[in-house]
Order: structure tokens, then C-alpha cells, then sequence
């Protein structure tokens, strides 16, 4: 492979990018019109333009990569750039464990009469603050849950997938440092397969709390923030899985050494985020 | 996709010039293309932006409804606002960063140079988008206009129609460029200087991009989480922000303005950064305290992170939260003090002349000192309680936002312009549009203090005859000060065409001190530049 | 909304005799009479408090400012390569080079800490809850204010009162004007009904925002009788500009017969909706009309068209003009996450079906119905 002596490799002008931005663009207003119920059908178009562009990018940057054309100097930018990405996410997640934490110990006991703002209450007459909050300040548009997800049965068994997975793609890694590629793809089945399982019960726990807590995306502040924080994690360990997959699948066909395997350990530290905000959320949402 | 490689591993056509064709822009991956193309946009969306002040000016001259209904006035406040913010400033100043710090630092291009375009692109995707939330109330499926202002404060934002929804995603779209680009940069100055390009050698605007771009990826997904939050409160039936399901308005306020105070660091530490180019080259001297300058634009961020809470003083927080983001508030002028008075020290024992670049740095020291001191007097509690969302707020800003940025961003286009189209601009115009420019800016913003503190409430479509005076005034100013940019496009456009041919080193002084490695390269630059490492002195 | 042409002409008019007022006026070194260019004359002791504190920040910004400019002046006169200055390459490598930066921030922290030192003491007056004489709650809503004296079961609507641009009151006046009495430590209560709105009358108390469903507290004394104006100092959207306040402060004896006033007026008006009275068409459509361009036409308009895309005409519109039921139901209990109030909490029984038969026989609606106030009643 490449030394750090030689040029740094400037890709040739590439048609990719433009497509992304109209693909977002296209997805977005997609998004516009379906939630103001006109039409999802650009929607669907902005999404499939969406996928059809990360197999292109991705599969021209595959193929750079294996025709080795990256070095050294060019991996550690694709690792800074990764990272960066990564902490721009931990923001993303922070900020709603902010809010979860702002309503718990400010407004809330607000609404509830504690304080000087404490005043509120007069608005609310009856209203005492407990959380999860079942009983709502006004439940006239709202649904107000019958009980609170607790933190034992799915949420837990869902916390050791999660801790397992983490611990398989770790083994995976070894596999692949030891260039032991047996070790290496099994490794990933195993992280594969760990996450669908857990998106699998997400899904099932989902159903549960719609069908029988009455705990629902309008079911008051507890049901929001529920959902929010679980729902955007869910999403992270959908993207997490299919990014997963493709890095098995690439496993498979040969890519990747013990020196250079930028995209393994990228997908790796992506991994472990999400698994340490499930840790974070299981704590703050599902536990305290 | 690539050609041919060659046996030391890099593309043919590299040694050739600029491909040819509309693909050169729309495919670039070019650091140099991409940082016109930034500037390019961001002149027009300053346009844009500015003729929307014009309507609001216009509508303003007079008490009564004249031109615009008040949701349409409102409207058009918001827009204004998000476009001059993300659209003029921001971009421009991502426009300097990509044509100057890979070239200062001695790199070859930006260190991701495909997500370097792509961040560029999603910017026109946001302006069409916005533009779009401000039409689509015309038609009956669009609903109520975004009359919220900027803030976006729920619950006003959760009543208005589709428009708000275009608005959300705008935010979206602006967020992610920003984020690439801001991960662009960071991992461009960390990963591809020069072999000796040492970290304290590094130009002074480096460092602030530097300092820029960290702000940016720690502040934009907190923006994006509260628009996010606050689409699902509009159309899924969430209660974040609706006190009767256990939610708070409030809520939204601390995640706007958590984004939105370092964001005004955002705009304002690029042009500190061309600041500290400019003055050491027209005063012929090093910066003055290079090493505590770099240090106290760190305090500044850090600090910058921690006050946002000042622009919210009149919702009730306890006496405690209050004391403390007062202090905190009034601590910042300690940093963004010691900026001025290092500048200051620069010139200070100097051999000054007097270009259009540092003319515009001088009247921006003096300006934006004063927008600090009005800044000061807002974070003292009591007296804000009487300043709040009246015109003494957006006189402070618009002092803040003009000098602080838009100047420095004009400055720095006036410094490198002879580097980056190979011809000198006009002298002469370039004075001219300098005093042109101040003056009418003053006659614009001044008035509005006195407004504000006569008690003229801010986003007001109609207001009594108490203000007349003033708004008349200020008005005025106003259709001065926008005529004066298209004189500002027209030096740009003359100088893109032809003109005294300039040298590679245009300035006397632009070797003193720390400057970058732009000026060791021709003007204009080869289409690539440093592809192999350069030695540093 | 619109101001028609003719008022245009005039305060255009009016505007440039003023402009050329100020400009002879200024040209002429003094100051224009009624030319506010600070804030204006303070009547309570915390206002008073808060205007010193305004005036010793602004001296201290005046001062910065001359020593900034005195700094760049000198240099400019002095160091300039045209006097053939040269410059001195070593200034940055001296002990002035090496430790100056520690000046400012020393010095920074001393004019910081003048300033802080004052404003925490204010602040804590601000903030200072000691038992009022006399509460009112104070309710913004889409556009206009409500007032609700806790003490005295008493409460005032005040809605803006129109007037021509060219008017020295123009968005200045309201209709009925919240009355207080001086020298009493009265406490306000802020909240709101569907948007933040800010209510905020300089002269005797700062702004603090109305926010839904939360309640936010200010105090004052009001030492001077008098006519105090304001303004909704929070954008509420269409009619934030249209929605004043105006506090009048009356001594105690004159406060006191305004207050008996006001309560048997409010009693006539509660009986007059709580008798059984059958009430004739006519007498419900003038009232209704009246109650109907006070309450409800800053959205619905005064010809019921609405405005498309924000406000729903109510021409025709299948609530208006279908069954009786669902109109009082929308008109009692609002429409959440819309401007459309719950107006039940603020107009008693007679006053909704009022309205509401208004509503259904104007503008070319003629659905004949009398909606008498136990249909009202039995909607809540
Ligand atoms: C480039 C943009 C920019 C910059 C740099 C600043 C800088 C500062 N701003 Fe400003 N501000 C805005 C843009 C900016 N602001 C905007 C856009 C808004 C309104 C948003 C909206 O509501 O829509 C706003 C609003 C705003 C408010 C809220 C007002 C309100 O709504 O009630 C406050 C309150 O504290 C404030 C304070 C400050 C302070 C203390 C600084 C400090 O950083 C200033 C520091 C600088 C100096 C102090 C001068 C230099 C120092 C010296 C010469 C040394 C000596 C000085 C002293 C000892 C005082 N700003
Ligand atoms: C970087 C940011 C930036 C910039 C550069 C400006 C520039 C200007 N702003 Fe800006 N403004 C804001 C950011 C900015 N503003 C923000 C954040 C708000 C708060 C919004 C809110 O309340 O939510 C605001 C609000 C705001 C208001 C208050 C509105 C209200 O509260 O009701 C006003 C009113 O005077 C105003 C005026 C102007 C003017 C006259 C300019 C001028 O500088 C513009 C000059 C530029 C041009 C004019 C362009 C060039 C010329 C042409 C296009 C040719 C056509 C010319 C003519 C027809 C004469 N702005
Ligand atoms: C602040 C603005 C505002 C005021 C004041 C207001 N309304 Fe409304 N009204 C609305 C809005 C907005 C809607 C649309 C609600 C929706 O369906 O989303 C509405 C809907 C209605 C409707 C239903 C119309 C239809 O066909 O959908 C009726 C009837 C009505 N209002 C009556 C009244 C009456 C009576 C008053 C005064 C007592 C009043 N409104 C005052 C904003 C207002
Ligand atoms: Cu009410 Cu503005
Ligand atoms: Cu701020």
C-alpha cells in the first residue's frame, strides 16, 4: 500500500455530489408535501434518488480505494472527518437528553406549583408533576398513557443485544488484524444479525406501548420525548445495520487489510455510538 | 471516473488546466472553483437578502400599510434575516475558507474535496427552498405566512402554514452543508499543512476558521434537533412545546439561542481573522500578541457557548440562572476587548497607509467596538428588560452584523481580489464605495438606538407618529446604503475583467508577520497549487 | 387593514413637514421638542431604578468609545507612512510587546465589574416578591389584552382603538384602558392564551413575556397620576404592531369610585346573560355585530371574508352555516394549535349567542337562526 511520500490524491470532477444535493432537496420537500398531506410521492423519489447515489459514491470511492490510489495521508482525513461527523452526532443526541433533562427538573415541577414559577399551577389546577408523566396539565388534545415503558423485559434484553454486538464487531476487528477472514465475517453475521434483532424488538415494544400502554407520539410530554430519543436511535441502528451489511459484504469479497480498512473501523465507531447512547438512553429514558 | 494513473499515483489530468465546460462548476472538486462559487452566491443571496431590507425599509418609511400586509411584512423580516445570516455570511465566509486556507497552509486542495462540493451545492437547494416558503401562502394550500421572525419561537411557528415546514428543512439542508464543511475544514488545517507549517505559524485567519468550524459542528445539531422537534409538534401531534401536554415554549427558546449566540461568533471570527491579514500588512508590522490573540478567541468560543440564555432574559428564570448568564455575558467583552486592543497595538508604532482593505479595518474596529459596548448594556438585566425586542436590539445587531462580518467579509474581498483574478480593482472605486458604504451604513442603523430606546418595538409592519423622525432617517440611509452594493458588484465584475495587472505580491506588507502561503504562489494561482509540499520559512 | 389612500397622502405629508422640522432643527443644534431620544421619564421607584442603571451602562459605553476613538485617531495623525513614519519592527518583542495583553483583560474585568455591581442590585429589586397590595392578572391574546383585577372579581377587555395614521394616538389608544390606583405596590401576572406576547408600559414596569400556559410575575408603584402608554412587545403574529396598552393611574378616592362603577356594571351585564329572557333577533344582531367587530374581526375581518390561507372566511362556511351545535362548539372551546381562541373563557352566555346569530344571518348567511343564551350555556 501507499507511504506518506507520495501526492495527496484529488478525485477528478465528480457528478456525485450535485446528485446528492438534489437528492436530499427532492427528499425533503418530499417530506413537506407528505406532512401536509398533498402527495408522498416525491418523497419516495427523493429516497430512491438517495440510495441509488450512496451505491454510486460509496461504489467510486469502493473502488479507489481498491485500486489504491488513497494514502496514508488521505485515510487519516477520511478517520478526522469520520470522527468530526461522530461528534456532531453526539450534539444531535445531547440535545434531546438536554431537553428530557430540562423538562424533568424545570418546567415540569413549574406546571406542578414548585418555585416562583410555581405560579403556573394556578393555570392548572390539579395537576401534580410525577415522572413518566401519565396524568397531563390538559388532556383535551392529547392521549393521555395508561403506564410508563418500564425499564426491565424488552429494554433490558434490547440493552445486551446491544452490549453483545458491540463485543462481536470488536472480535470481528481481531479477526481482521489477525487476517483471519473466517473470524472476520462471522464476526459481522453476528453484528448483523445482533442488530436486526434489536430492531425487531424495538418494533415489537413500539406495538406494545401504541397498543396496549395508550403511550403515543401524542400521549403528552412522556410520550414525546419516549419517542423522540428511542425513535431517532432506532433510526441510527437502521442506518448502522444496512452500513453494517454492506461492510460484511465487502468483508466477504476480500476488501480491507490489517493496515487499511478505513471503512471497517469507520462503520465500527459508528457502531459503537449508537451503542453508547442506547446505554445513555436506556439509563435516563427507560430507568431514572 | 479517473483517468489513467500514473506510476507515483496520482491523475493525468492533473497537470492540465481547469476542465473544460459547465461540468468544471457543476462536477468541481477544486478548491479554488468551489470557493468562487461560494462567493458568487453569497453576493447574490446579499442581494437578495438586501432588497428584502429595501421592501422593509420602504414600508417602514411612514406610519400606515402602505405596500406590504403585515404577514407579508413579517415574512419577509424572517426571510431577510435567514437568508443574510445563512445565505450572504455564511457561505461567504465558507467561500474565503475554501479559497485561502488550503492555499495559505500549503496544501493541495481542501482534504475531502467531493463532499467539499457537495456542501456547496445543498446551499442553492436551501435558497430555493426558502424562497419557496415565502410564496407558497399565495396559493390556498400554503396556509398562513412564516410571520415568526427569525427565532422561529413556537407557539406562532406551530400556527403558520406550509411555509414553515420549507423553513425547517431550509434549516436542515444549511445545517448539513455547514457540518461538511465545517468537518472539511478542520480536518484540511489539522491534516494537510505543510511539513513545517507548524501550528503556531499558521495565519491568524486559519485559526480562526479553525475555532469558526468547531462552533459550527457543536451548535448545528442542537438547531436541528429543536426544528426537528418542533415539525413533529406540528404535524405528529407532540406536546414539547404546549404546556397543556406537559411541554414548554420555552423549551425551543434555550435551543434556538444555545445555537444561535455562538452562531453570531460564527459571522464574526472570519472577519477578526481577515482583520488580523489585513492590519499587519497596511501598518507594515507583525500582529501585535499573535499567541494570546489565538488563546483568547478559544475563551471566546468556549465562553460563547455558555451565555445563551441573554436574549431570553424576559421569559422568568430564577434570580440565580439570571446573575449568572449576565456575568457570563458581560465576561466576553474581555476576549473579543483583547482583539480590538491588539489590533489597535498593530497600528500602534506602525507605517499605516490607507487602501480600501484597511480603511474598511479601521472603520470596522470602530464600529464594532461600539456594537460591543451596546452589546454590554443589553446584558445587564434590568436595562434589557427595557431594550428587549425593541429597535436599540436590532440597531446593536445590525452594528454587530455589518461590521462584524459583512465589512470584514468586503475587506477581505477587496485584499485578495489582485491574488485571486490577477488584476488590481480600482483604487479610486474602491475608496469611493468605502466611504460611501460607512456613511450611509451610519445614517441607516444610528437613528434605530434612539427609536428602540423611545420604545419602537422590533417586527412592527406599522408604528405611531412618535417614530416618525427616525424611521425617515434610517430609511433613507438605507436606500443609500443598498445602491452603494451594486457599485460594490460592479468593482468586482470590473476587476474579473481586466484591470492593472497585479503581482504576486500585491501588498508591500503582506509578508510580515505570519502571513499564509498565498502569496508565494502567481496571481492568480494555478488552477492547482501545492501538490507537492512547499517549504516554509 | 389597509389604510386607505387619503390617510396615506396626509401622514406622508405630515412626515416630511417633521423630517424638514428635524433637519432644520438639528441644523440649528437643539433638539426637537417631542423627539424621544432616550428612554422616557420614569414614574415608578424600580423603572426609576432601572433608568439610572441605563444611563450609567451608556456613560461607560460613551467613555469606551472616546478612549477607542482617541486611540485610533492618534494613530492614524501619528503612524502613517505618508509622515514618513517608519515602523518599529520590534514593538511586538518588548516587555509592553510580551505582557500587554494582560492589560486588557485586568482593566476589562474593573469596567465589567462596575457594571455587574449595579445591575445585580437592580436585578434583585426586580426580582424582589414581597406581598402586593393589589393583583392583576394581565392575558395577551391574539390581539388584544385582558385584564383580571384578582382582588375584585373584575375584568377589563382592551382592544385597540382605531384611529387614523395621521392621529397623534394612531396605535396608541385603546378602548378601555387598564385603571390602577397610585401608590400601591401592584403585582402583575403574565400568561397568555394561544402566542407569547410581551406587555411592557416603560415609564412603570419593564416587559417580561405572557407565554401559554405559564405564568411570569412583575411589580411596580406607580407614583404620578397619569396616561401611560405601550406596546405588545413580543412578535404575535398578524396584529402584533395593533395591540397597545394604555395604563391610566388615578389617586386612590378617584380609583375607588371608577372600581364601584365598573362592578355594577359587570353585575347588570352578568345578570342581564343569567336571566331567561327570550331574546328577539334584533337585539342579539346589534349586539352581536358590535361584539362581533370587537372580538373577532381582527381575523375573521369585518365583512367575515377572513384572509385565504390564514383566516377562514365565514361566508358560507360550512360551520357557520351548518347546524347550530358545532358552531357555539368551535366559537366556546377554539380550535387547538389554530388562533382560533376558546372564547367561552372570555364572553359570557348572551355575548357567544350574540354572535353567533349574528355569524349565521350576515353576509349573505341566512340560516334564520336564533341562538339564545341557554344554547350557549349548554355548549360550555
Ligand atoms: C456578529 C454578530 C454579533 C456579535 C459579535 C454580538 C456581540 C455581542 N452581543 Fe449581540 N446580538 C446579535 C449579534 C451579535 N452580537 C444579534 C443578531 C442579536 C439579536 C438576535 C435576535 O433577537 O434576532 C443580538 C442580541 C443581543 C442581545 C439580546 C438583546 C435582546 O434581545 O434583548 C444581547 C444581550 O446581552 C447581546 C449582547 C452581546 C454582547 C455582550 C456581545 C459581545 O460579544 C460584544 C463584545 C465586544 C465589546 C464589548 C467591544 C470591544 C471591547 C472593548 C473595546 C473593551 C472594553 C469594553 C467594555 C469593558 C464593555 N446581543
Ligand atoms: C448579516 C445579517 C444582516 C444584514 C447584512 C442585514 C442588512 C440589513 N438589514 Fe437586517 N436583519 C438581520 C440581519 C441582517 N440585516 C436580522 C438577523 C434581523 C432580525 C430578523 C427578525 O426580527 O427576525 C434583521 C432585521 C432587520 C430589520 C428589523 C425588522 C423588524 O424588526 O421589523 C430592519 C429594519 O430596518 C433591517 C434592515 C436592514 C437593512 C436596511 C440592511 C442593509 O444592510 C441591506 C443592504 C443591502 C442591500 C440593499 C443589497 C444590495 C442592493 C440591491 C439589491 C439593489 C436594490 C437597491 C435598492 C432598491 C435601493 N433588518
Ligand atoms: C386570532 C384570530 C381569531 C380570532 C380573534 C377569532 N378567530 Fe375564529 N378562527 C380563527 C382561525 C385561525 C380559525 C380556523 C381554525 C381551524 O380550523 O384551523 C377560526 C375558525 C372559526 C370558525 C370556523 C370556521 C370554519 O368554517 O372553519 C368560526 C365559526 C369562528 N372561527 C368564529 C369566531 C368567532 C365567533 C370569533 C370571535 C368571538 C372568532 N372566531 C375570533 C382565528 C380567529
Ligand atoms: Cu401581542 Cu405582539
Ligand atoms: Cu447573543
Amino acid at each position: 500500500m501507499s507511504t506518506t511520500k507520495e501526492a495527496y490524491y484529488i478525485p477528478d470532477p465528480s457528478p456525485w455530489p450535485i446528485i446528492a444535493a438534489l437528492g436530499i432537496f427532492t427528499m425533503l420537500l418530499g417530506v413537506v408535501l407528505w406532512v401536509n398531506d398533498i402527495t408522498s410521492m416525491v418523497m419516495w423519489v427523493g429516497l430512491l434518488m438517495l440510495s441509488g447515489l450512496f451505491y454510486g459514491w460509496f461504489g467510486a470511492v469502493i473502488s479507489e480505494s481498491q485500486s489504491g490510489k488513497y494514502s496514508a495521508k488521505v485515510d487519516i482525513s477520511f478517520r478526522q472527518g469520520m470522527f468530526w461527523f461522530i461528534a456532531s452526532e453526539v450534539f444531535f443526541f445531547l440535545t434531546f437528553f438536554g431537553c428530557l433533562f430540562y423538562l424533568r427538573t424545570i418546567t415540569l415541577p413549574y406546571l406542578g406549583g414548585e418555585g416562583q414559577l410555581g405560579k403556573s399551577n394556578m393555570l392548572w389546577e390539579g395537576f401534580t408533576y410525577t415522572w413518566p408523566v401519565i396524568q397531563l396539565p390538559d388532556a383535551t388534545n392529547y392521549v393521555e398513557p395508561k403506564e410508563a415503558m418500564g425499564p426491565w423485559g424488552l429494554p433490558l434484553i434490547n440493552t445486551l443485544i446491544l452490549l453483545t454486538s458491540g463485543a462481536t464487531i470488536t472480535w470481528a476487528h481481531w479477526g481482521l488484524q489477525k487476517e483471519n477472514r473466517q473470524q472476520l465475517v462471522k464476526g459481522m453475521a453476528m453484528t448483523v444479525g445482533l442488530g436486526v434483532l434489536f430492531l425487531i424488538c424495538q418494533a415489537y415494544e413500539y406495538s406494545h406501548a401504541y397498543a396496549e400502554l395508550d403511550l403515543q407520539l401524542d400521549s403528552g410530554i412522556y410520550g414525546s420525548t419516549f419517542y423522540m430519543l428511542t425513535g431517532f436511535h432506532g433510526f441510527h441502528v437502521t442506518i448502522g445495520t444496512i452500513m453494517l451489511i454492506v461492510i460484511m459484504l465487502r468483508s466477504m469479497k476480500g476488501h480491507f487489510t490489517p493496515k487499511h480498512h478505513f471503512a471497517f473501523e469507520g462503520v465500527a465507531w459508528y457502531w459503537h455510538f449508537v451503542d453508547v447512547v442506547w446505554v445513555a438512553l436506556y439509563i435516563f429514558v427507560y430507568w431514572l | 471516473m479517473s483517468s489513467a494513473v500514473t506510476a507515483n499515483g496520482h491523475d493525468e489530468a492533473h497537470h492540465h488546466g481547469p476542465p473544460k465546460g459547465i461540468g468544471r462548476w457543476l462536477f468541481s472538486t477544486n478548491h479554488k472553483d468551489i470557493g468562487t462559487m461560494y462567493l458568487f452566491f453569497s453576493l447574490i443571496m446579499l442581494l437578495l437578502g438586501g432588497a428584502m431590507a429595501m421592501l422593509i425599509r420602504a414600508e417602514l418609511f411612514m406610519p400606515g400599510l402602505q405596500l406590504l400586509e403585515p404577514d407579508l411584512y413579517n415574512n419577509l423580516v424572517t426571510n431577510h434575516a435567514l437568508i443574510m445570516v445563512f445565505g450572504a455570511v455564511m457561505p461567504a465566509g465558507v467561500g474565503l475558507a475554501n479559497w485561502m486556507i488550503p492555499m495559505m497552509i500549503g496544501a493541495p486542495d481542501m482534504a475531502l474535496p467531493r463532499l467539499n462540493n457537495l456542501s456547496f451545492w445543498l446551499l442553492p437547494m436551501a435558497a430555493i427552498m426558502l424562497v419557496s416558503s415565502m410564496i407558497v401562502p399565495f396559493f390556498p394550500f400554503g396556509g398562513g405566512a412564516v410571520n415568526t421572525g427569525w427565532t422561529l419561537y413556537p407557539p406562532l411557528s406551530v400556527q403558520a402554514g406550509m411555509g414553515m415546514d420549507l423553513v425547517i428543512f431550509t434549516v436542515h439542508i444549511l445545517g448539513i452543508s455547514s457540518i461538511l464543511g465545517s468537518i472539511n475544514i478542520i480536518t484540511t488545517i489539522v491534516n494537510m499543512r505543510a511539513p513545517d507549517m507548524t501550528w503556531f505559524k499558521l495565519p491568524i485567519f486559519v485559526w480562526a476558521w479553525l475555532f469558526t468550524a468547531f462552533l459550527l459542528i457543536l451548535i448545528l445539531p442542537v438547531l436541528a434537533g429543536g426544528v426537528t422537534m418542533l415539525l413533529f409538534d406540528r404535524h405528529f401531534g407532540t406536546s414539547f412545546f404546549d404546556a397543556a401536554g406537559g411541554g414548554d415554549p420555552v423549551l425551543f427558546q434555550h435551543l434556538f439561542w444555545f445555537f444561535g449566540h455562538p452562531e453570531v461568533y460564527v459571522l464574526l471570527l472570519p472577519s477578526i481573522g481577515v482583520l488580523g491579514m489585513i492590519i499587519p500588512t497596511f501598518a507594515r508590522k507583525p500582529l501585535f500578541g499573535y499567541k494570546p490573540l489565538i488563546f483568547f478567541m478559544g475563551f471566546l468560543a468556549i465562553l460563547g457557548m455558555v451565555v445563551w440564555a441573554h436574549h431570553q432574559y424576559t421569559i422568568g428564570m430564577s434570580l440565580n440562572t439570571t446573575t449568572y448568564f449576565m456575568i457570563g455575558t458581560i465576561l466576553i467583552s474581555i476576549p473579543v476587548g483583547l482583539m480590538l486592543f491588539n489590533f489597535m497595538c498593530t497600528m500602534w508604532r506602525g507605517s499605516m497607509t490607507f487602501e480600501t482593505p484597511m480603511l474598511f479595518a479601521i472603520s470596522i474596529i470602530l464600529m464594532f467596538s461600539f456594537a460591543g459596548v451596546t452589546g454590554v448594556m443589553l446584558a445587564v438585566v434590568p436595562a434589557d428588560l427595557q431594550y428587549h425586542d425593541t429597535y436599540f436590539v436590532v440597531a446593536h445587531f445590525h452594528y454587530a452584523l455589518i461590521p462584524g462580518s459583512v465589512l470584514g467579509l468586503f475587506a477581505a474581498t477587496f485584499y485578495w481580489l489582485p491574488k485571486w483574478t490577477g488584476n488590481m480593482y480600482d483604487e479610486k472605486l474602491g475608496k469611493i464605495f468605502f466611504w460611501w458604504n460607512v456613511i450611509s451604513f451610519n445614517i441607516t442603523f444610528f437613528p434605530q438606538h434612539f427609536s428602540g430606546l423611545a420604545g419602537m418595538p422590533r417586527r412592527i409592519v406599522d408604528y405611531s407618529g412618535q417614530f416618525v423622525e427616525f424611521n425617515v432617517i434610517s430609511s433613507l440611509g438605507a436606500f443609500m446604503f443598498g445602491v452603494s452594493h451594486l457599485l460594490f458588484a460592479y468593482i468586482i465584475i470590473k476587476t474579473i475583467r481586466g484591470g492593472e495587472k497585479a503581482p504576486d505580491k500585491p501588498w508591500e506588507g503582506g509578508q510580515i508577520g505570519t502571513p499564509g502561503l498565498e502569496w508565494t504562489v502567481s496571481s492568480p494561482p494555478p488552477f492547482h497549487t501545492f501538490e507537492t509540499p512547499p517549504a516554509v520559512k | 387593514m389597509k389604510a386607505d389612500k387619503g390617510n396615506s397622502m396626509q401622514s406622508c405629508k405630515k412626515t416630511l413637514q417633521k423630517t424638514a422640522g428635524i433637519a432644520g432643527l438639528l441644523g440649528a443644534g437643539s433638539v426637537h421638542a417631542d423627539l424621544a431620544l432616550n428612554l422616557p421619564e420614569p414614574v415608578s421607584p424600580l423603572a426609576i431604578e432601572i433608568y439610572d442603571l441605563h444611563m450609567l451602562t451608556a456613560k461607560m459605553a460613551l467613555y469606551i468609545m472616546i478612549v477607542v476613538t482617541a486611540i485610533i485617531i492618534y494613530s492614524l495623525v501619528k503612524f502613517r507612512k505618508s509622515e514618513g513614519y517608519v515602523a518599529d519592527q520590534k514593538f511586538h518583542e518588548g516587555l509592553f510587546g510580551r505582557f500587554g495583553w494582560i492589560l486588557v483583560p485586568v482593566i476589562v474585568l474593573g469596567i465589567d465589574a462596575t457594571i455587574a455591581g449595579p445591575g445585580m442590585k437592580t436585578l434583585n429589586n426586580v426580582e424582589d416578591y414581597s406581598e402586593p397590595d393589589m393583583t392583576v392578572k394581565v392575558v395577551g391574546s391574539q390581539w388584544k389584552w385582558t385584564y383580571e383585577y384578582l382582588d375584585d372579581d373584575l375584568r377589563i377587555v382592551s382592544n385597540l382603538k382605531k384611529l387614523d395614521p395621521s392621529d397623534e394616538l394612531y396605535l396608541r389608544d385603546v378602548d378601555n384602558p387598564l385603571v390602577l390606583p397610585i401608590n400601591k405596590r401592584v403585582r402583575f401576572l403574565h400568561t397568555a392564551t394561544d402566542v407569547l406576547h410581551a406587555w411592557w408600559v416603560p415609564e412603570i414596569v419593564y416587559k417580561k413575556d405572557s407565554i401559554p400556559g405559564y405564568i411570569n410575575e412583575t411589580w411596580t408603584i406607580i407614583e404620578k397620576e397619569g396616561t401611560y402608554r405601550g406596546q405588545c412587545a413580543e412578535n404575535c403574529g398578524t396584529g402584533h404592531a395593533y395591540m397597545p396598552i394604555v395604563v391610566k393611574a388615578l389617586s386612590q378616592e378617584k380609583y375607588d369610585v371608577w372600581l364601584a362603577g365598573q362592578k355594577q356594571a359587570s353585575a347588570a351585564a352578568a345578570a342581564e346573560a343569567a336571566s331567561d329572557k327570550e331574546w328577539s333577533k334584533a337585539e342579539l344582531m346589534t349586539r352581536g355585530e358590535e361584539l362581533y367587530n370587537k372580538n373577532c374581526a381582527a381575523c375573521h375581518q369585518a365583512n367575515g371574508a377572513g384572509i385565504p390561507g390564514v383566516f377562514p372566511g365565514l361566508v358560507g362556511s360550512p360551520i357557520a352555516t351548518g347546524p347550530v351545535g358545532g358552531h357555539l362548539d368551535i366559537v366556546v372551546k377554539g380550535k387547538a394549535g389554530s388562533a382560533m381562541a376558546a372564547w367561552g373563557a372570555q364572553l359570557n352566555d348572551l355575548e357567544i349567542a350574540a354572535i353567533v346569530t349574528f355569524e349565521r344571518n350576515s353576509w349573505g348567511n341566512d340560516t334564520g337562526d336564533i341562538v339564545q343564551p341557554a344554547a350557549a350555556k349548554a355548549a360550555r
